[in-house]
């Protein structure tokens, strides 16, 4: 499956791209994630703990950022195997732009998964994909522009999803 | 007044007591003294190079006994196939080695990668999440035609490209263009049969046993046909001699043909049991089933129909991709083939047929027999084709069809097949009686008055069954003889073992076999018992497939019944002092012809195995006989399908309001389980018509690989009882096998697709959108309103 999307971000384009680099950063942002390590250079190890319809795994996988020009664009490809639940990757291209109020970051996500969970969840992947790439976005948002307000929770650094998901959603409420 | 006994008695299946009991014993009810459980490894990647497999934590685990990979395997074969092909150039299909676990690459999502044996089953799978494998991806081929186009990924590296074969049939190639060139009128049509997974009730399992006391093998396993098994995994994978393996196929809860063919897990299951000195058990999940059980159908077609000016059929020509998927099952070779090629003349009397077929490996699970095998999909783009001719020409598609029928037997096709006997006028006839056809017309109005479309399908079939004589068999590239055996043991007092080679997963063997015996000797069916799926009980048998079980291997009891006959018809004449020439036997009771001095059946029973006063000198003692039958030719049961279907325009649902089928299976043993048959053939023919579908992505993912996705027919599915019409009261019966039959297995799933198929088009062409001329199955409601809004 294949999205794009765009959002503005509070901060400049050299702000941005720290964050993309720093693997703190990413794994806060990356859904459910639980551990990640490495660097922009040699690539990050992550893992993830996602569940997609009826099947939950835990991917161990990595990320690899390619094409990159400082504080513009880069790529980010991904791979994760969840051993009986199957595997997902995918890739995005990540391109920065400043903007009036902030950057404008723009993304082409595509993502594809095998085994299991396209077996199980074909129906659901391109719904669960697009949630996932959100999420992804909007924490990373959240992450690199601050708190909005006094109870608006930084990301719990446990990965604890569902806290997460209460602090996201008040925010896109308020 | 119906029979209540014998050949024609409706009798309740005896077997269905322990089914419905929950009293089966099933493969996996089987459990062997410190048996050890194994999980596979399968692939999730549709196609890629296998780098490395490490093993080596997942070895140190809790309860692993053993992990194995393909480099096991190397010293043993690979499967094999059962029938070779020959393409149109002569040569030999292509046939790439099928290894037991993957060595080097794997082919599909699926394929077995490695074997975990452990002391339990969540130890084995534990220890298989630790395998560590490094598998290079490579791109896949799913679809059939970018599969043979120059540059494809290669399936198979040591071939040339990804065709198996490209086979032609029938008619020259001069005499079919001659015949189309000379058409008053061409009707074309391209189509899909879709891939469908059988998805018998009970999954495969395979327990493998070994005994080091005496170098025996035993393996206990889901099977439709277990000599057929011990011959292809003994001769063929293991090497193992018949005298040292024996296969056990014990209760088997339905085959649908995906149960014939030889696995992998069956090997790996006997050749592990030695290897760790312990028995080992697998039992497929059914997810794992839906990537591992040989897949059905899956041809791409284009179908052409040559008419005179007065729309009597001159020519049909057919081109078809047939799917083998990564590897080359047991008989997948033959399906597209010999199994398909040979009925494409139906019940018509068209001159000119030829038949293209292209077999094509893809990176999909291996695709083989089902239900029909080969035969759906020869009916469904005849009877397709001529129903879209019929509307062209605006002429009544049972007139159509009528028209052309064969009326003269014996009738040679240009298929190579000759049709013994038939009557497609009557079955024809009858169908129209059964579905009212005068009374549609009201029908169809009540319908539109609801706001729903009524459509009308009929469809004739002819299927080629109970294959068939060895020597032709032998020279089409079967591998194997199609003929059957059974051995009737007499006992002492009177009753009797049947050991028949056939296999009863559905059937009702145990019920109707012994109906026939009962009905030979004149003695009552509770002293005839049979005994089937085991090849230490068993003289022979080449299973059960085709329909063949009553025609072939039922053929051989009554030649067996017959030499039982004959040498108790001795006996008696010995006890009666008179001529066995002079013997009557009925009723159970042996009588001298005119008189009244008669001798029971159990005294001459007993007589054979207490022969105080028995002719020693002529005769031996006891009272058994073997018989093994080859067929003369095959059988070719027939029939007329109607169904009224209601097609929602809104929403594209189509409900099937009225299904009649009127069959000619020759003679009929048991009435009421040939209804059961045919009705269940019909549910799963309507299955594939409106719901079924095996989906791949174009990395070649299997997408519908559980009951989320994969819709099976359910009862609201099918109409209810009262408009449910199975009728097999037109019977010419066989005429080369004893007791006139025909088979009547697959009928159902082979002449139901095509008459829901038409009867959609007719209700949609009723409501004016006569733009649509084909909707490939299943026919689902979004396939069927993107029609009608021309999508």
């Amino acid at each position: 499956m294949q999205m794009t999307d765009s959002r503005t971000i509070a901060a400049t384009p050299e702000e941005v791209w720290a964050a993309i680099l720093d693997p703190e950063v990413l794994k806060q942002c990356v859904p459910g994630c639980t551990e990640m390590s490495g660097s922009a250079e040699e690539g990050f190890e992550a893992t993830v703990v996602q569940k997609v319809g009826p099947v939950k795994a835990t991917f161990q996988g990595t990320v690899v950022l390619s094409d990159m020009v400082p504080g513009e664009s880069l790529t980010l490809t991904g791979e994760g195997k969840g051993g009986a639940a199957g595997f997902a990757k995918g890739g995005a291209d990540v391109k920065l732009k400043a903007v009036e109020g902030g950057t404008e970051l723009h993304y082409d996500v595509e993502a594809k998964v095998g085994g299991k969970l396209a077996q199980l969840g074909s129906r659901i992947i391109d719904g669960f994909a697009k949630k996932m790439a959100d999420q992804f976005f909007t924490n990373f948002q959240s992450v690199v522009e601050g708190p909005q307000d006094a109870e608006g929770d930084a990301p719990d650094e446990g990965g604890d999803g569902e806290g997460k998901k209460k602090g996201w959603f008040k925010k896109l409420v308020s | 007044m119906p029979k209540d006994h014998g050949i024609g008695a409706s009798q309740k299946r005896r077997e269905d007591v322990r089914f419905l009991t929950g009293a089966g014993n099933y493969t996996d009810d089987i459990n062997v003294h410190g048996q050890a459980y194994v999980h596979f490894l399968r692939s999730d990647m549709a196609h890629g190079k296998i780098n490395s497999i490490d093993t080596s934590a997942a070895e140190g685990m809790p309860g692993v006994v053993r992990i194995f990979t393909g480099k096991d395997f190397e010293g043993v074969g690979g499967l094999p196939c059962g029938w070779q092909v020959t393409d149109k150039n002569g040569d030999p299909m292509k046939e790439p080695p099928h290894p037991v676990l993957a060595q080097g690459k794997v082919r599909h999502v699926g394929d077995p990668i490695a074997a975990v044996v452990a002391d339990s089953l969540e130890q084995a799978r534990t220890a298989a999440e630790a395998i560590v494998v490094d598998i290079e991806e490579l791109p896949a081929v799913v679809d059939m035609a970018k599969a043979l186009q120059s540059g494809a990924t290669k399936v198979h590296d040591d071939l040339a490209d990804n065709l198996c074969y490209d086979w032609q049939f029938g008619t020259d190639t001069a005499t079919t263009d001659a015949a189309f060139k000379n058409a008053a009128h061409v009707t074309t049509l391209e189509l899909v049969n879709n891939r469908l997974v059988a998805n018998p009730m009970e999954p495969r399992v395979a327990v493998g046993d070994y005994s080091r006391a005496n170098d025996e093998h035993t393996l206990y396993t889901t099977s439709q046909n277990p000599h057929v098994i011990r011959l292809l995994m003994g001769a063929f994978v293991l090497g193992i001699p018949e005298h040292k393996l024996r296969v056990v196929a014990p209760d088997v809860g339905g085959g649908f043909g995906t149960k014939i063919f030889h696995y992998a897990e069956e090997a790996f299951c006997t050749f592990a049991a030695k290897a760790c000195n312990r028995p080992v058990k697998w039992t497929s999940t059914r997810s794992e089933a839906f990537m591992s059980d040989a897949h059905g159908r899956d041809h791409v077609t284009k179908i052409e129909l040559a008419l005179d000016a007065d729309n009597n059929f001159l020519a049909v020509r057919t081109d078809t991709l047939a799917n083998m998927g990564a590897y080359l099952s047991t008989f997948s070779s033959s399906v597209p083939t010999w199994l398909h090629g040979t009925l494409m003349a139906g019940n018509y009397k068209t001159p000119a047929v030829q038949v293209n077929v292209k077999a094509v490996f893809t990176n999909t699970v291996p695709v083989d027999a089902y239900r029909g095998a080969g035969r759906p999909e020869a009916t469904f783009q005849l009877e397709r084709v001529i129903d879209k001719a019929a509307r062209e020409l605006g002429v009544d598609p049972i007139a159509l069809r009528r028209q052309n029928f064969i009326t003269q037997f014996p009738y040679a096709t240009p298929v190579a097949v000759e049709y013994d006997t038939g009557d497609y006028e009557a079955t024809m006839a009858k169908m129209e009686e059964l579905m009212d056809i005068p009374g549609f017309a009201a029908r169809r109005a009540e319908s539109e008055k609801n706001g729903k479309l009524r459509g009308l399908g009929v469809n004739c079939f002819i299927e080629a069954c109970g294959i068939a004589p060895s020597n032709l068999v032998g020279q089409l590239g079967a591998r194997a003889g199609l003929y059957d055996a059974a051995t009737v043991r007499v006992n002492a007092t009177g009753s009797i073992s049947v050991m028949v080679g056939a296999h009863s997963h559905g059937q009702g063997h145990e019920t109707v076999f012994p109906q026939v015996v009962a009905e030979m000797l004149g003695i009552d069916e509770s002293m005839v018992d049979i005994v089937h799926g085991d090849t230490s009980k068993i003289p022979f048998g080449m299973g059960t497939y085709g329909s063949r079980s009553l025609a072939v291997c039922g053929s051989a009891m009554v030649r067996a019944t017959e030499k039982i006959i004959n040498k108790a018809k001795k006996i008696a004449g010995h006890l009666l002092e008179a001529s066995d020439s002079d013997i009557e036997l009925k009723d159970g009771k042996f009588t001298v012809a005119g008189t009244d001095k008669s001798v029971a059946w159990g005294d001459v029973t007993l007589a054979a195995y207490v022969p105080h006063n028995y002719p020693l000198e002529e005769i031996e003692p006891g009272l058994e006989e073997t018989a093994f039958y080859d067929p003369a030719n095959f059988t070719y049961p027939a029939g007329a399908y109607a169904c009224e279907v209601e097609v929602d325009p809104d929403t594209g649902k189509v409900t099937i309001e009225k299904f009649v089928s009127a069959d000619d299976f020759g003679n009929v043993v048991n009435p009421m389980i040939v209804e059961g048959q045919v009705h269940g053939g019909i549910a799963q023919g309507i299955g594939q018509a409106l719901l079924e579908n095996c989906a791949y992505d174009e990395n070649g993912q299997l997408l519908s690989a559980s009951y989320m996705d994969y819709a099976m027919p359910r009862a609201d599915d099918i109409p209810h009882m009262a408009n449910y019409v199975v009728d097999h009261s037109c019977q010419t019966p066989c005429t080369h096998n004893p007791l006139g039959v025909k088979g009547c297995g697959e009928a159902g799933a082979i002449g139901s697709p095509p008459t829901v198929v038409n009867a959609v088009i007719d209700a949609l062409h009723s409501g004016g959108h006569t733009h649509v001329n084909h909707i490939d199955m299943p026919v689902s409601p979004s396939r069927v309103w993107a029609a009608i809004n021309g999508q």
